[in-house]
């Protein structure tokens, strides 16, 4: 009888295992053939030479020999690092002002406010992109060189100039994500205690008083949050430049992505295609390790002080 | 002025810095939603002067004309439809699986599998971008809607998330008494968890669908064919004509951006509840 009982239970803990895995399963799988698979792949194909169709060819380093003596890579590079810190930098400042205007008791309409202010995020970049395109149109017509004509100014060829591409294209990362980040910052606020401020204002600290000294070191695991989740982000821009450069991708404006996608899809090599998504990888590491490391240092920092 | 305290009286500094600061923004996000708008009522030679115009034209319908004898708008917001909402329903149900296998369910390895879904979030997708064509490519699934639903079935994020949901919000006694009772662990998860549940398959739904209807670069690789562009892809072949018309362009975002408004005007708040819930988290 007990022996019966026991092996019941058995079978009943095993039966769960058995299901917990069939439950996780799915994951594992579509990961291991669209994820893994891909990534390991991707390492293969950065030595061959490949043009979709024909056998794939050994060739050594010779795809990435091709893509470090090529300018525009360079460029590419260049140009995504410049793009990302001028979409991202004044972003996470600017959400974290309006963060703070929302969190502030005094204001009615919050809610309002709120939503108009997250609405760009749900627009997709491909629409925004348009938008934004005939904003920074190169013709005296678009908005932004009606604008400076007030000024005696331009008109500016927004498109083929090497700082206004960077601008327009960082306006458009501004303008999508500024919501959301806004949002973010604005939760992060909510759960720093009201005692706080209150004691603040007793000691007739200034509104930007409150906001450097309590608002910003409360909130730094969140900006470290923000600033890791957009770096890799700008590091796969891709649609603001294909839409508002158009096929042709100038090389003022190509973004690593583009780079990689114009090499395998437009000129069918996709070794070096793979080639550049490795750079590509190379630098999220790096970036990643870099980031991961400095909120180590700060979490190490703020046990100290406590 | 300056010596005045701040937050006293009703003409603050404070106050008046928080509504310059929210009316800046709120007029900052609506001005591109008024001004594509405006293009999409104006024909391209209006557009085309100096300067250009700023108050609603009279050509919405003419410009939206245009755009469906350029591209099957109807077709392309089918499937772009079509598309979201099989990806959102596959997700919500293999996501809860899993969240409630890891939240509910002993087994060996747990942890490990866990840190294993955390740590493919932290992967780019666009690294296997090439190989993922190429596998598509030997699968057949070149213009075909697999190509986007079953890799877009793969949702770290959502497992995390609903892990989370029902770890807090289904209590450990009622599983036992349905395993009591002789349920099965599917049984327990379908007729027990998902009932309970349903708020986090609301929230984390919204997100999966607009993120599918918004995607750009992995439909532009794999669905090639006209006849199977989504949404995204087909505004970018309107855009892409040589003979560049704005207002029928700009009438074909608006016409594409409206349907996501309306949605994101309904779910307002469990929206933004539901996106920094989970960065929080």
């Amino acid at each position: 009888m007990k022996m019966t009982k026991k092996a019941n239970q058995l079978t009943e803990t095993k039966r769960t295992t058995i299901a917990a895995y069939l439950f996780i399963s799915p994951f594992f799988i579509l990961f291991a053939i669209f994820g893994l698979f891909p990534m390991i792949f991707s390492f293969y194909l950065s030595f061959f030479r490949w043009d979709g169709l024909d056998p794939m060819t050994f060739n050594g380093l010779h795809n990435f020999r091709f893509i470090f003596s090529d300018p525009i890579f360079y460029s590419s590079i260049k140009n995504t690092f410049i793009i990302g810190l001028l979409g991202t930098l004044p972003q996470i400042i600017v959400s974290i002002l309006i963060a703070f205007a929302l969190n502030s008791a005094l204001i009615r309409f919050r809610n309002t406010f709120r939503t108009l202010i997250f609405l760009p995020y749900i627009t997709s970049i491909v629409a925004v992109a348009i938008i934004f395109g005939l904003v920074f149109n190169n013709q005296p017509f678009g908005f932004a060189n009606y604008i400076l004509s007030f000024f005696d100014a331009g008109p500016i060829r927004w498109s083929a100039e090497y700082w206004p591409v960077k601008f327009a294209i960082a306006t458009m990362v501004f303008w999508r994500w500024v919501g959301y980040n806004t949002i973010i910052f604005l939760a992060g606020m909510q759960s720093i205690s009201k005692e706080l401020y209150e004691a603040a204002k007793i000691d007739g600290a200034t509104i930007g008083q409150q906001l450097r000294l309590i608002t910003l070191p409360m909130l730094k695991p969140i900006v470290m949050f923000v600033v890791f989740t957009s770096t890799i982000g700008s590091l796969q821009l891709f649609t603001e430049p294909l839409i508002f450069l158009g096929r042709g991708l100038r090389e003022e404006g190509i973004t690593v992505v583009a780079y990689l996608w114009r090499d395998a899809f437009v000129y069918n090599t996709f070794g070096t295609a793979s080639a550049a998504a490795i750079v590509l990888f190379v630098i999220i590491i790096t970036l990643t390790a870099i980031n991961l490391g400095l909120s180590n240092l700060i979490g190490r920092s703020k046990r100290k002080v406590s | 002025m300056s010596t005045k305290e701040v937050g006293e009286g009703k003409f603050s500094v404070k106050k008046f810095f928080v509504y310059f600061v929210l009316v800046g923004g709120a007029l900052v996000s609506l001005f591109p939603f008024y001004y594509m708008f405006v293009m999409a009522t104006r024909l391209n030679r209006e557009i085309n002067t100096v300067p250009p115009p700023f108050t609603p034209g009279t050509h919405l319908v003419e410009n939206f004309q245009k755009v469906t004898d350029n591209i099957d708008f109807f077709g392309a917001m089918g499937n772009s439809l079509y598309v979201a909402t099989t990806v959102t329903v596959g997700t919500l149900f293999l996501c809860s699986l899993a969240g409630y296998a890891f939240a509910k369910l002993p087994f060996k390895g747990k942890k490990v599998f866990f840190v294993m879904i955390l740590v493919t979030m932290m992967v780019p997708p666009q690294l296997g971008l090439i190989p993922q064509y190429y596998i598509i490519t030997a699968l057949g699934w070149l213009n075909d809607f697999k190509a986007i639903i079953v890799p877009g079935l793969i949702n770290a994020f959502g497992i995390f998330w609903m892990r989370q949901y029902i770890a807090e919000g289904v209590p450990y006694e009622i599983v036992e008494a349905a395993k009591i009772d002789g349920c099965s662990n599917f049984r327990i998860y379908w007729n027990v968890v998902v009932p309970m549940i349903l708020p986090a398959f609301a929230t984390l739904g919204i997100i999966v669908f607009m993120h599918v209807w918004n995607d750009f670069l992995w439909p532009l690789v794999v669905l090639r064919d006209p006849a199977v562009h989504t949404l995204q892809v087909a505004l970018r072949a309107l855009n892409d004509a040589r003979q560049m018309d704005y207002g029928m362009i700009m009438s074909g975002t608006f016409w594409a951006t409206v349907p996501l408004i309306f949605v994101f005007l309904m779910f307002n708040r469990l929206f933004i509840q539901s996106l920094s819930e989970g960065a929080v988290k």
